[in-house]
């Protein structure tokens, strides 16, 4: 009985949670913001870039390329560090 | 893999070579850029490792160095978001300038590949990143899982 309650709090819950999701979900069509008319407008004269994606990635938003740059030097580093580490192991 | 496999895998990674480096330069032009070509060449030579085992690609392919070029590439891509660092972090100081200094017309044009300033650097910078990490890390993965050593 009570695993029944709290499965009918829980559905009531998400019921809520989804509807007052789905009510504030944006208007399809329109910008969010002003910022991604204005880096389509001026991408070009002050990045220099016809790929509007390419100066957002590299000059908007270049701390954001250096963060995943720096997942995949972890990646890499922790790759090679734990696979060298077995092969060690194997030998001795 | 059969001899077959082994010949066309040859001589198809040259045209994916060709595709890579081709995405990678013109990342500021087209649709793609450091990340997507890198990973491109990198998937090249895993089909390279398919076709010809781990042992024998790692007789011209070393992981060490591979591991060298991606830090490199790492530090390239840091000094130049660094050389902008008079006016602000990742300042793309080059527009405007003498080297991919073009400014393209605003709208719909043909495409320039002498444009961008620091962004044509930066693909280059992490599309070698990006092919010597996931190379290296591929090729260790498939050593190891071949009983292989590394070094």
């Amino acid at each position: 009985m009570r695993q029944f309650f709290a499965w009918l709090f829980l559905v009531v819950l998400m019921v809520f949670l989804v509807i007052g999701g789905f009510k504030m979900v944006h208007p399809f069509g329109e910008p969010p913001s002003a910022m991604d008319q204005y880096i389509i407008d001026n991408s070009q004269e002050q990045a220099g870039s016809n790929n509007v994606v390419a100066a957002v990635v590299f000059d908007y938003r270049g701390f954001d390329t250096l963060g995943e740059a720096t997942v995949l030097f972890a990646a890499v580093t922790g790759v090679m560090f734990v696979l060298r580490a077995g092969g060690k192991k194997e030998e001795t | 893999m059969s001899k077959i496999v082994r010949t066309v895998a040859n001589q198809l990674m040259l045209f994916v070579l060709v595709f890579g480096l081709y995405v990678i330069v013109h990342g500021h032009v087209t649709p793609g850029g450091g990340f997507q070509g890198g990973a491109v060449i990198a998937s090249g030579v895993v089909m390279l490792i398919v076709a010809f085992g781990s042992g024998q690609i790692k007789k011209s392919l070393r992981e060490r160095r591979l591991s060298v070029v991606e830090s490199s590439a790492a530090l390239l891509f840091i000094l130049v978001a660094f050389i902008g660092i008079g006016t602000v972090f990742f300042y793309n100081f080059l527009v405007g300038s003498r080297i991919f200094g073009d400014i393209p017309p605003t709208g719909t044009n043909p495409g320039n590949i002498w444009t961008g300033g620091v962004i044509p650097l930066m693909n280059v910078a992490v599309g070698l990143k990006v092919m010597a990490g996931l190379s290296a890390a591929v090729l260790a993965l498939a050593l190891f899982s071949g009983g292989e050593e590394i070094e």
